[in-house]
């Protein structure tokens, strides 16, 4: 592009060809690696509508979809005309589809070809199989590139019909799939509320969807879209736009409503809903404590499963018969004082000889020590007081009086971390508006002047390092009241960078964003060894968590619900324009602004 | 007894003398300003002073206690306050944080009182914000109104030197040692500043110590001037004085019939 010349293609032959065949390399490259991972095939045995589709089929087509929209996307700027989109973008997105349509193809002749199962464990006729449905290659090559071509034009035209279409089949069809796919969470729930006979209705009874409940509730669905299409879309934006007391006043409400549902949905829930949902409340604990030391303090601390271990083996040795040295047998709630005790110690022999350093040192050091802490408990050395790697079991349970809490009744778990997680929302509240996170704040931003502004830099920085291993510990101790036995595999460095993930994905430095991504991740993916909604997906949890950061980072790198001020941060530009678009004077003192003595410009 | 007073302050960088042999000291309630040609050495004074860069032979003390080898922060809550040439706010924290979160050394309450919400933590809170507010109230209707909740990186460079100095003023000092506060300004808003410099001495009751390359500035507002050369101090006296020493102009201009020669 040697010209500035900025013009449309005028018609819909005339196609920017380079756009096509990255987006369409890019199709193609996602297809192949999916199918390679072994994806599609391990699938595959899940049906989502009995006999005719399975969740194989789906995780593949879905692919020419979104790269199809995301092919035919327009960069509208604002205040610049811009081409109506139409005939022209449902080529790109059908030209990109065939593309990725003519990979699989030539993976299809490839797997008949040659055989690379040694490098490649999923080269195998199973996939041949699947990506042929059974009927030879020509059969296989030409329906790829007929069905990814037209999904991938059904991408693009998301584009050019009326949104109120759109919107109602991306709702008919994401709803489908969400039912489908999350058959056991449906069933349990309904199970609670006595709607039995309706899963027998939708599900067939090897699984998945009948063909006939697939289109009633499609058909009702569709309904229900059309008739609520724009509301949900309405109260949301009402919401983001509302600003100070009033948007204090909502966030309140919608936290009530969320604080309500989380003490009364259990009570429905079956043990299999329950679990997965203590499990998100160990590791929003977890991920709470973290905020305070990165969100807040600013300090990346990869070792953080040390404090968790702490936790759990503090509650192993003081409550368990088993414990091989020392064996009070003490009950949950004195234990939980020594819990904080040894956090806090810990906290302070960590902390102490790393704080000093910065950034990337800090990480690598808190690594070593999340790792060293984890040997020790492996270690030989130390097995007659923590059992080695035969860990300490027998673990019993919380007794509260009117109910003991373990592990077999994972809905009085859930409330026991509820508990703990409502204690460090409030405590993380309320450190975020006082001096100390003020300070915590300033350190983040700037450690030297920070210190130059005569904060102890040292003392606050501990501080945040001891109150998050005090929220960890608390997480550690009740896992182990929970699983009823502590290993030192428990506490793999994994655990650390997952929860890291978790911080990030969700928003960091905002309390709101860490729940929803300990639930999005935790809930929804699963987490290191727990299930999640999608436990089809397992095998490639990790993949899939990968998958999702490097998207966040490069698409919205302040968190599904991030913090104002890391949004504002990560945004200063936008943020600079939007006011000066407004008309706000904030922007308007700039520079030429105060040129010409800005006290008459001021004074409105 | 002076409020500050630095012997034979020597500060070496691997082997280079960024200060050497500075003898320098200020009363209470004197506006000093320290000039010099780039290099020569002013900034390193000033971190010094702060903490930021230990010295490498010399004694500083403050109020007759050494203070040499202090932390910053112990140097900030004796009462010395500094701000930087290049302008370094916490520029994602409000106007109103950046002042509040200064206050921290003349403050005290903790985790407990944050928790409990104890009546000593609101006193103290409400404290600190009525007095940020007070600071910021010194500069006019700029930092105040709808500004105290934008994030400092919205503000403009002139506001930004602004809130650097509300900032220092914030940990309540008794020296403030000021680093080109009105560099980057326009004629008018320098003006402006200058005439704020004299009333942080006459309402606020500060002692100042300012670097600064505006001559127009340092005339108007100092006492006495300091002029520094390759860390060497070179000439001290009134402004009049100072600019009529041939060292000084030497060191500014070169030296005239050589150069020619």
């Amino acid at each position: 592009m040697s010209t500035l010349a900025l013009t449309m293609p005028s018609s819909a032959i005339d196609q920017d060809w380079r756009r096509v065949l990255r987006w369409g390399l890019i199709c193609g490259g996602v297809l192949v690696a999916l199918c390679l991972v072994g994806m599609p095939v391990e699938l595959d045995r899940r049906e989502l509508i009995e006999r005719y589709l399975s969740l194989g089929y789906v995780s593949i087509l879905l692919i020419p979809i979104v790269i199809g929209r995301i092919a035919a996307t327009q960069v509208v700027l604002e205040g610049f005309e811009s081409r109506k989109q139409g005939l022209f973008d449902l080529v790109t997105g059908l030209l990109v589809g065939m593309f990725g349509g003519t990979c699989l193809t030539l993976l299809i002749v490839a797997l008949d070809s040659w055989n690379l199962r040694d490098p490649l464990v999923n080269w195998s006729p199973k996939l041949f199989r699947f990506l042929t449905y059974e009927n030879g290659i020509g059969f296989g090559a030409m329906a790829w590139i007929v069905t990814c071509g037209l999904l991938g034009m059904l991408g693009a035209a998301s584009h050019v019909v009326p949104t109120i279409v759109r919107r109602v089949s991306a709702t008919v069809v994401l709803s489908l799939l969400g039912l489908s796919v999350l058959e056991g969470a449906v069933d349990d729930l309904s199970e609670g509320f006595g709607l039995d006979w309706l899963t027998d209705l939708l599900y067939a009874k090897k699984g998945g969807l009948t063909l006939t409940s697939t289109f009633v509730a499609g058909a009702v669905i569709a309904v229900v879209a059309v008739l609520t299409s724009g509301r949900v879309k309405a109260l949301t934006t009402s919401y983001r736009e509302k600003e100070g007391a009033e948007r204090q006043k909502a966030s309140m409400i919608l936290f009530v409503v969320v604080a309500v549902l989380c003490i009364v949905l259990p009570i429905f829930l079956g043990k299999i809903m329950n679990e997965l949902l203590a499990n998100v409340g160990l590791f929003l604990l977890l991920a709470l404590g973290l905020n305070i030391v990165v969100g807040l303090a600013g300090l990346l601390d990869l070792g953080y499963v040390a404090f968790f271990a702490v936790g759990g083996y503090t509650t192993a040795v003081l409550t368990s018969p088993n414990s091989p040295f020392f064996a009070p047998e003490m009950h949950f709630g004195f234990a939980l004082v020594f819990v904080v005790i040894f956090a806090v110690i810990i906290g302070l022999v960590i902390g102490a000889p790393v704080i000093r350093m910065r950034g990337d040192y800090l990480a690598i050091v808190t690594l070593g020590f999340g790792e060293i802490i984890r040997l020790l408990f492996l270690s030989d050395w130390l097995s007659p007081y923590f059992g080695g790697a035969q860990g300490i079991t027998n673990i019993p349970g919380v007794d509260l009086g009117f109910a003991t809490v373990k592990g077999t009744d994972p809905r009085s778990v859930f409330y026991l971390v509820l508990f703990f997680c409502a204690i460090a929302i409030y405590v993380s509240w309320r450190l975020q508006a006082s001096r100390l996170g003020r300070a915590w704040m300033a350190i983040r931003e700037d450690e030297q002047v920070a210190e130059a502004m005569g904060i102890n830099t040292v003392s606050c920085k501990l501080m945040a390092f001891v109150v998050g291993a005090v929220m960890a510990a608390f997480s550690g101790a009740v896992l182990a009241a929970k699983v009823g036995s502590i290993f030192p595999t428990s506490f793999m460095i994994l655990i650390s960078i997952i929860i890291l993930v978790v911080v990030i994905v969700g928003g960091m430095g905002n309390i709101a964003g860490v729940m929803v991504g300990s639930f999005v991740l935790i809930g929804v993916l699963g987490g290191p060894k727990q299930p999640g909604l999608l436990q089809e997906f397992q095998n490639f949890k990790l993949l899939i968590y990968g998958m999702l950061l490097v998207f966040m980072m490069l698409k919205r790198p302040e968190g599904l619900v991030p913090s104002a001020r890391r949004s504002r941060e990560l945004h200063q530009e936008e943020f600079l324009q939007d006011a000066w678009l407004k008309g706000d004077k904030l922007g308007a003192d700039d520079d030429d602004g105060e040129t010409v003595g800005d006290d008459g410009g001021e004074e409105e | 007894m002076s409020l500050l007073e630095i012997r034979d302050l020597k500060i070496t960088f691997g082997g280079l003398d960024a200060l050497s042999g500075l003898n320098f000291h200020i009363d209470e309630g004197e506006i000093v300003s320290v000039i010099g040609p780039n290099g020569a050495g002013k900034t390193t004074f000033f971190n010094a002073i702060s903490g930021l860069v230990v010295p490498t032979e010399g004694a500083i003390d403050f109020e007759g206690a050494s203070i040499l080898g202090m932390d910053p922060s112990i140097v900030t809550s004796l009462g010395i306050a500094r701000t930087f040439q290049n302008v370094r706010l916490f520029a994602n924290m409000t106007i109103l944080e950046n002042v509040m979160v200064a206050q921290h050394c003349r403050t005290s309450q903790l985790i407990y009182g944050a928790l409990f919400q104890t009546k000593a933590f609101r006193k103290e809170e409400r404290e600190i914000r009525e007095r940020a507010e007070e600071v910021l109230g010194f500069f006019g209707h700029r930092l105040v109104g709808y500004r105290l909740d934008q994030p400092a990186f919205a503000l403009s460079y002139a506001n930004r030197r602004r809130l650097e100095i509300a900032r220092a003023m914030a940990t309540q000092p008794k020296l403030l040692l000021l680093d080109e506060p009105v560099a980057g300004m326009n004629p008018i808003e320098t003006a402006e500043l200058t005439a704020l410099i004299g009333r942080l001495r006459s309402e606020w009751g500060f002692t100042i110590v300012m670097i600064e390359h505006d001559m127009k500035v340092v005339r108007d507002v100092s006492d006495r001037v300091v002029v520094l050369d390759h860390g060497v101090p070179i000439a001290q006296g009134s402004y009049e004085e100072v600019s009529k020493d041939p060292n000084v102009i030497e060191a500014y201009l070169g030296r005239p019939v050589e150069a020619k020669a």
